[in-house]
C-alpha cells in the first residue's frame, strides 16, 4: 500500500463562526483535531454540523474565527487551495466521466503525470474494492458502489483531511452497516484524518474516536463515544445518546454524585449531573433498556402499555403513566396492550439533570 | 388449457395505445394541415417553374450570383449571431444561477421578445443612427470624430438580431445551467479544480448537449431574418438575405414557383447546419446531470 495521507500534526479551529444575516448558524467553534483521528460531528438537523463541514471545506465562507492546519491559516483560502478530500451526501460524482476519471479528477487538476495518476487511481479503486468497475459511468453503478467511488476520489489525492457529509444517509440499512465498516477500515488503512458529519448516533458511536455534539451552532460536548454514551454533560446530549426517557420530579436526597428524585411518589436514584440543590426540580433520564418490567410493585413506575414491538431477543414497548408521561421500556416477555405494568429503573445507569 | 388471449384493448395498452392516445389527434391534424401540407405543396410547386424543366428554378438560383450569394450573406449574419449569443449567454447564465432575484432579470430579458422585431428595429434606427444617442455620446467624450455608420448596413441587422435573439438563447441556457447539480461544482472545487477547470471539465461537457439545442434554435431564428434586414440593413446589398430573395420572387415578380424553390433551398441550408450541430452533440455525454441519488 503506497497510498497514504499527508503529514501534519493538528487541525485547529479557533472560534470559527458563521452567520446568515442575523442568524448564527455556527458560534465560536473551537476544536483541535490531531492527525489520524476520526471525528464525528453529531447533532440533529439544523444544529450547524453541515455548515461547519462546508466552512472547513471552504464551500462556505466563515464570518469569524480562523482555521489552522499546523501553522498554515486556511480559512481565507478557496476550496481548491485547501487540498482536502470530500465525500458528499448525494455522492456528487461527475456523471459524464468514467469511474476512473472521477477518481483521478483531483490528480488531473494537480497536473500529476498520467502514469503515476493511473497507478494511484488503481490503488484507490482496489482500496474501495471496485477494481473491475473502472470503465463504467457512475450511472451504471449501485448507490453503494457510487459512494465507494466518491470515497476513492476523496482519498486518492492523499489529503490531510477527509470530510464526509452524511455519506451513508442515502443507502439502505444493510448497505449502511457494510459501508460503515468499510469507511473505518479505509480510515485505519490510510492513517487518514476524517471528519464525519452525521445525525445518526449509532454511526457516530461506532465510527468515531471522538464525537463532537453540536446543538444550535455551538459545541455541547466533545468526548470519546464511551464518554458521551455513559456521561453526557447535558440533557440534550443525553437525549441524543439514547436516553429516551425523561421523568420530571424533585430532588429529595443528595449524597455527593448520587441523588434520589421523587417522581410522582416513586423514588428513583441515579448520578446527578449539574448543580441541583435538595428540593430543586430535576429530570431523571434513562435508556429504554434500563427500564424493565417487574413484578415488584414497590418503588416501581405504574403505567399502562400503549404499544409493544417484537425486536427479536426482546420486546420494546411504550407505556403511559397516569400523569401523561410516556415511558419506553424493554420486556423479556410480551405484555398486552392496554394492560397495567410496573416498571423498574436501573439506578446504576440513570442520570439526573437540573430541570 | 392455454391461457385465454388478452383482449385487443389489453394488447394495444401494452404498446402504449389507449383512450388517452386519441388526445393527440387534434395535434396530428393541426400539424398535417398547417405544416405538412403547405410544405409538400411548396415542394411540388418549386418543381413546376414558369418555364423550363422541373429543376429550372434550382438551376436559375445556383447560376445567378444575385440569388445564390444570399445564402452566404444570410450565413454571414446568422452564424456570428448564434456564436456570440451563446458566448454571452453561458457566462451570464453561470453568474445568474447564483443570484436570488432571477425573476427581475428574466422579466427584463423577456421584454425584447414581447416587443417584437419591428419595434426594436425602429428603436435602433434612432439610437444607432447618425444623429442617435450612441454616436452623439461617443462624440461628446471625444472617442470618435464623426458619427459611426451603424444603421442601413450589416451592423444594424446584426445588433437587432442579437437583441431579439439573445433572450431566447439566454433563458434556454439558464435552464440548462441550473439543471446541473451544484454539488458537482463543490466536488470539483474541493478536489482542486479552479474556476476555469471547473468550467472546462464539469460545466462545459454537461452543458454541451443543451448548448447545441440552443445553437440550433438561435441559428434557425437568425437565418430566417427578414424585417430587420430591410429596416436596419441594406436590403439591396450587404444584407440581402435569402428571405428577401424569396419575398421578391413571390411579391415583386409574382413567381410563386421560384419563391417556393428559394424557400426549399433555405430549408435545406438550415437542415444541413442543424444536422451538423446535432451530430456534434452526439459526441457528448447526454444523461442525467445530477451527481448521484437524492
Amino acid at each position: 500500500m503506497l497510498l497514504a495521507s499527508s503529514q501534519f500534526d493538528e487541525l485547529r479551529l479557533d472560534r470559527m463562526s458563521r452567520s446568515f444575516g442575523t442568524v448564527n448558524a455556527l458560534k465560536d467553534i473551537s476544536l483541535t483535531i490531531r492527525k489520524g483521528e476520526f471525528i464525528a460531528l453529531l447533532g440533529p438537523s439544523g444544529c450547524g454540523k453541515s455548515t461547519a463541514l462546508n466552512c472547513l471545506a471552504g464551500l462556505l465562507a466563515t464570518t469569524g474565527g480562523s482555521i489552522y492546519l499546523d501553522d498554515r491559516r486556511l480559512d481565507q483560502l478557496k476550496p481548491e487551495d485547501r487540498g482536502f478530500g470530500m465525500v458528499f451526501q448525494n455522492y456528487a460524482l461527475f456523471p459524464h466521466m468514467t469511474v476512473k476519471a472521477n477518481v483521478g479528477f483531483g490528480l488531473k487538476m494537480r497536473g500529476m503525470a498520467k502514469a503515476e495518476a493511473a497507478r494511484r487511481v488503481d490503488e484507490a479503486l482496489a482500496l474501495v474494492r471496485l477494481e473491475t468497475q473502472g470503465n463504467k459511468l457512475p450511472g451504471q453503478l449501485s448507490g453503494g458502489q457510487q459512494q465507494r467511488v466518491a470515497i476513492a476520489r476523496a482519498i486518492v489525492i492523499e489529503p490531510p483531511l477527509v470530510l464526509m457529509d452524511e455519506p451513508l444517509s442515502n443507502l439502505d440499512a444493510k448497505l449502511r452497516l457494510e459501508m460503515r465498516a468499510e469507511i473505518r477500515r479505509i480510515h485505519n488503512q490510510l492513517g487518514a484524518t476524517t471528519i464525519y458529519v452525521t445525525h445518526d448516533q449509532d454511526e457516530a458511536l461506532s465510527l468515531a474516536d471522538r464525537i463532537v455534539v453540536l446543538r444550535d451552532g455551538t459545541i455541547r460536548q466533545v468526548g470519546s463515544p464511551r464518554d458521551l454514551y455513559e456521561n453526557p454533560d447535558h440533557l440534550d446530549v443525553a437525549e441524543f445518546m439514547g436516553y429516551r426517557n425523561r421523568l420530571a420530579g424533585t430532588l429529595v436526597e443528595r449524597d455527593g454524585a448520587r441523588g434520589t428524585v421523587d417522581v410522582g411518589g416513586v423514588r428513583l436514584s441515579g448520578t446527578v449531573r449539574g448543580n441541583i440543590a435538595t428540593g430543586g426540580s430535576a429530570i431523571v433520564v434513562a435508556r429504554s433498556d434500563d427500564i424493565t418490567v417487574t413484578d415488584d410493585k414497590a418503588n416501581a413506575l405504574a403505567a399502562t402499555v400503549e404499544t409493544i414491538e417484537y425486536r427479536g431477543r426482546e420486546y420494546v414497548g411504550t407505556a403511559r403513566k397516569a400523569d401523561g408521561a410516556e415511558v419506553v421500556f424493554h420486556a423479556s416477555k410480551p405484555v398486552s396492550v392496554g394492560s397495567p405494568v410496573s416498571l423498574s429503573v436501573d439506578a446504576g445507569r440513570t442520570l439526573i439533570f437540573p430541570a | 388449457m392455454a391461457d385465454p388471449q388478452p383482449s385487443l384493448r389489453q394488447r394495444l395498452a401494452l404498446r402504449g395505445i389507449d383512450g388517452v392516445t386519441l388526445l393527440a389527434l387534434p395535434a396530428v391534424l393541426f400539424v398535417l394541415a398547417v405544416f405538412i401540407y403547405p410544405f409538400a405543396y411548396g415542394l411540388l410547386l418549386s418543381f413546376e417553374p414558369k418555364e423550363g424543366g422541373a429543376l429550372a428554378n434550382y438551376q436559375r438560383f445556383f447560376s445567378d450570383p444575385f440569388l445564390y450569394r444570399t445564402i452566404a450573406t444570410t450565413l454571414w449574419l446568422a452564424v456570428p449571431v448564434t456564436i456570440i449569443s451563446l458566448a454571452l449567454a453561458v457566462p451570464i447564465a453561470l453568474r445568474v444561477r447564483l443570484m436570488t432575484r432571477q425573476r427581475l432579470l428574466t422579466t427584463i430579458l423577456v421584454l425584447p421578445i414581447t416587443l417584437g422585431t419591428v419595434l426594436v428595429a425602429e428603436g435602433l434606427l434612432n439610437y444607432l443612427g447618425p444623429q442617435g444617442w450612441f454616436s452623439r455620446t461617443l462624440m461628446l467624450f471625444g472617442v470618435i470624430e464623426h458619427p459611426l455608420k451603424l444603421t442601413n448596413n450589416y451592423w444594424g441587422v446584426f445588433a437587432s438580431l442579437i437583441i431579439t435573439g439573445f433572450p431566447f438563447t439566454f433563458l434556454l441556457t439558464l435552464s440548462y445551467v441550473t439543471g446541473i447539480d451544484p454539488a458537482l461544482e463543490h466536488a470539483a472545487a474541493t478536489h482542486g479544480a479552479g474556476a476555469w477547470q471547473r468550467f472546462r471539465h464539469v460545466f462545459l461537457p454537461l452543458l454541451a448537449p443543451g448548448l447545441a439545442i440552443s445553437a440550433c434554435l438561435s441559428f434557425v431564428q437568425a437565418f430566417a431574418v427578414f424585417p430587420s434586414a430591410i429596416l436596419l440593413g441594406a436590403p439591396a446589398g450587404p444584407t440581402r438575405v435569402i428571405s428577401i430573395a424569396a419575398y421578391q420572387a413571390a411579391f415583386e415578380q409574382y413567381d410563386y414557383s421560384m419563391a417556393s424553390a428559394i424557400a426549399m433551398i433555405m430549408a435545406a441550408v438550415q437542415m444541413v447546419i442543424v444536422v451538423a450541430i446535432l451530430a456534434f452533440r452526439n459526441l457528448f455525454y447526454r444523461g442525467s446531470t445530477a451527481g448521484g441519488k437524492g
